[in-house]
């Protein structure tokens, strides 16, 4: 009886160094709090969504497997950095990048302010009101943006804005994923 | 010249500790040895020395010596004195001396005034007390030194931030503290125990005022913070299992935990190692709490400066102290004496039922605050919440609460259920009166319904063990353990009658539009714009009245700071003795509406009545503890003279 007590303290020991041990290991990992996707290298999920707005198609999964590479951009009117990455979306998109999109739980109407104030570099954008396609990437946030290749399988996910030096990275992806 | 005179005294204070510890070492195995004379003395010196140099932070704050570097980040010559005094200890390095002072004073204080135990368990404990402390010099003198002079002084303080002037957030931090350090000197008496193998009820009586005293810090600080969050954040929670909130109940349930076996310990000498080693965990808790808190390892909303460099000091801290004494324990437990035995109904009994039950609702925050790491490590993310925490913590609080309706009547060693079965009666007659309310009542989920009947019980079972005994002449102590037990069944209720009866309303409202809310009708009066020091905000002026009864003014506001800018929302709450009426006004919903959230919450502030009760249970069985004990005093003193006088 008393040896196996014993042995049970020593568990106890054990235990907390293995505690220890695993803080250690956690606290000297830089902290990265990012929700990434689980469908990087995977087909992007089947979808259909109507227009967001008048002058632009809805967007499917069917659109993103033609052939040509796409940037994916999650968006939203009421997101603030998502009006700070337009001039970079602009930019990519003078670049050549072919930009679909997105629209996260919003309203025609802001949408359309939204595009009119800071450019619409988007050759397509579908309207998700209830976050599904979204979901169904592996996105957790606005604005996110993914790399996809011409048969419609995800190869990249950028989470955050878009910034300057961002942006010819995000080409050289895109152009990876065109070969 | 006061920062130097402050370093001075801080590095002597390290110095006596070191000097503490090593006489301490020497003497506990050797008690004739003139260094054991010197160890309760330098206790006491060390703490005037760290008192002194937390004076001298605190004079500093008080000047707003801007040459000093902790003063100029976080002081301000504006700013009101109680908020300068309070900024010393609202940054890492004064809060660390803070701790460190309150330490150094409790071990003074045991130095001087504890002659009850045997003088070599007194060296191990101090000896311990000084090893704990050391480690925190350490950190202050090498990491964090709060004393540092700027190369220059700067013309003007940074730490105006007018959103940490709140009363409330410059003492919530210490009164946690405070906690913390009692159940350090918990720890230390337990090490020092441990050590000599003097697990007696007298070191039971000698532990537990510090256990008491800082688990009603404890309670305290949690009740406090739960009401800051609810009012504070405009959800209208109170409690949110987030990590840094669980940081902070767990040495609580430990503590409780270790209350009720010390209490067994003193009166009946039984579960010596239990004791222990939950004064071992109780203290781990609270240095676990501090680590997940400051190196911010674990994702919250309580946005903390994160340093994970001290993070690793502390986690260093922790594998010492904590790996070194269940190293102790592992090796001496199984050579303390078995203490007295007991049959399974009695009050021992009962309290044993206590300590598993706290100790498995422990093991499960323990285990939910800390699974994201462990799948993090595996790369998976996972958040736990309340999905996981309610329902398996329920497991343990249900049976838990309905032992305590009956434990405080059982007689200690040998009872038998017969003797108290009026009482059982009783009680059950009030949960089954309380299921007749709930009945008909109606419509509340499991959970909140299994509440509001176990706490009509532990209310009338936690008042019976008055019945028949003379209410002027019942000890202090049994009356803190009535008020504190009552007090769990009003927190009890209050927290299950919010889950279960709360009514929310959602509404875009014009001026002049009425709404009604549960027993309230509510009307938007106007939304007017305000401005304040440095926010604006717009005013919602809602008309409201209970059951067509008189009206009152409530006015909510939604503020937008512009350094840094921030968007907060200041909630309005209107509170009747049966429950609260919380109103949040957002943003402007178009043509002239604006949202509106209103909540009703029957009894809900009856959550935050029960944590004072409990503490003010503590605090009278403290009162009652320690007058006891100066009256003993007192009394053998007295003898004692008498004693001279007839030999002379």
């Amino acid at each position: 009886m008393i040896k196996r007590v014993r042995w049970g303290l020593w568990l106890l020991v054990v235990l907390a160094l293995t505690l220890f041990a695993l803080f250690a290991i956690q606290l000297s990992r830089p902290k990265d709090n990012f929700v990434h996707s689980g469908m990087i290298g995977k087909p992007i999920p089947e979808f259909a969504l109507k227009p967001a707005v008048d002058d632009r198609p809805g967007l499917s999964s069917a659109d993103l497997a033609q052939g040509e590479p796409h940037l994916l951009n999650i968006f939203a009117s009421w997101c603030v950095p998502c009006a700070a990455e337009a001039p970079q979306l602009a930019e990519l998109e003078a670049q050549g990048a072919n930009i679909v999109s997105v629209a996260i739980r919003d309203r025609p109407e802001d949408v359309r302010a939204f595009l009119d104030m800071y450019g619409n570099p988007y050759s397509r954008i579908g309207a998700d009101d209830l976050s599904e396609v979204q979901f169904a990437i592996g996105s957790s946030g606005v604005p996110e943006t993914f790399v996809v290749d011409g048969k419609g399988v995800i190869q990249y996910q950028h989470i955050g804005d878009i910034r300057e030096d961002d942006v010819p990275m995000l080409l050289e992806k895109l152009k990876g994923a065109g070969q | 010249m006061i920062a130097e005179i402050g370093l001075a005294a801080l590095w002597l204070a390290f110095a006596l500790a070191l000097l503490q510890l090593a006489a301490g070492v020497m003497a506990v195995n050797n008690p004739d040895t003139p260094l054991a004379a010197l160890v309760r003395p330098v206790a006491s010196v060390q703490a005037v020395l760290c008192a002194l140099a937390f004076g001298a932070l605190l004079l500093l704050f008080a000047r707003t010596d801007l040459s000093v570097s902790l003063v100029a980040a976080n002081s301000h010559s504006a700013k009101p004195l109680i908020f300068k005094l309070a900024g010393a200890w609202g940054n890492h390095e004064g809060s660390m001396l803070l701790w460190v002072t309150v330490m150094a004073i409790a071990g003074g204080l045991i130095a001087i005034i504890e002659r009850r135990l045997p003088e070599r368990t007194m060296i191990a404990t101090l000896s311990a007390q000084a090893f704990v402390g050391l480690g925190f010099y350490a950190f202050l003198l090498f990491s964090s030194n709060p004393f540092e002079r700027l190369p220059q002084p700067v013309p003007e303080g940074m730490g105006l931030n007018p959103l940490l002037q709140d009363i409330g957030l410059a003492f919530h931090p210490p009164t946690l503290y405070f906690g913390y350090v009692g159940l350090s000197v918990a720890f230390s008496f337990a090490v020092g125990a441990l050590i000599t193998r003097q697990v007696t009820p007298d070191f039971a009586r000698v532990m537990r005022p510090w256990i008491l005293g800082a688990w009603i810090f404890l309670t305290l600080g949690i009740t406090a913070g739960s009401y800051w969050a609810y009012y504070e954040l405009g959800w209208g929670g109170w409690w949110f299992w987030d990590p840094v909130e669980n940081a902070s109940l767990m040495p609580w349930l430990a503590a409780t935990a270790l209350l009720h076996s010390v209490s067994v310990l003193a009166s009946r000498d039984a579960l010596r190692t239990w004791t222990i080693m939950l004064g071992v965990v109780a203290f781990s808790m609270s240095m676990i709490g501090t680590f997940l808190v400051r190196s911010g390892i674990l994702t919250s909303v309580h946005a903390f400066a994160v340093d994970p460099e001290r993070g690793s000091f502390i986690l260093a801290l922790l594998a010492i102290y904590i790996g070194g004494a269940l190293v102790l324990f592992a090796l001496r437990a199984n050579t303390v004496a078995e203490g007295q035995r007991f049959s399974i109904v009695s009050r021992e009994g009962a309290l044993v039922v206590n300590n598993v039950a706290l100790s498995a609702i422990l093991g499960i925050v323990l285990l939910g605050t800390l699974y994201p790491l462990f799948t993090e490590a595996f790369g998976v993310k996972v958040s736990v919440g309340p999905p996981y925490f309610n329902p398996v913590s329920a497991i343990f609080v249900v049976p838990m609460l309905v032992v305590l309706c009956v434990g405080p009547l059982l007689r200690w060693r040998h009872d038998s259920m017969k003797r108290i079965r009026p009482s059982l009666i009783t009680v059950g007659l009030a949960v089954l009166a309380a299921l007749a309310a709930a009945l008909i009542i109606g419509g509340t989920d499991l959970l909140p319904f299994i509440g509001i009947l176990l706490s009509a019980g532990v209310a009338v079972g936690s008042l019976l063990p008055l019945r028949g005994r003379s209410l002027r002449r019942l000890p202090l102590a049994v009356w803190g353990m009535v008020v504190a037990h009552f007090g769990i069944a009003v927190a009890l209720f209050g927290m299950a009658a919010d889950s279960a009866f709360t009514q929310e309303e959602l509404v875009a409202a014009q001026i002049g539009q009425s709404t009604t809310v549960g027993p309230w009708s509510v009307t938007l009066d106007d939304v007017e714009p305000i401005a304040g020091p440095n926010w604006t905000a717009l005013e919602g002026r809602l008309l409201v009245s209970y059951k067509g009864g008189a009206l009152y003014e409530l006015d909510p506001q939604s503020r937008n700071f512009w350094t840094p800018f921030q968007q907060t929302s200041e909630s309005a709450l209107l509170t009747r003795w049966n429950g609260q009426l919380y109103a949040v006004i957002g943003d402007d919903a178009g043509q002239g509406r604006w949202q509106l959230r209103l909540w009703w919450k029957p009894f809900v502030t009856w959550i935050w009545y029960g944590g004072v009760l409990i503490a003010l249970g503590g605090f009278l069985s403290l009162i009652g503890r320690v007058a006891v004990d100066l009256r003993r005093r007192s009394a053998e003193r007295r003898i004692a003279q008498r004693h001279e006088e007839a030999v002379s």
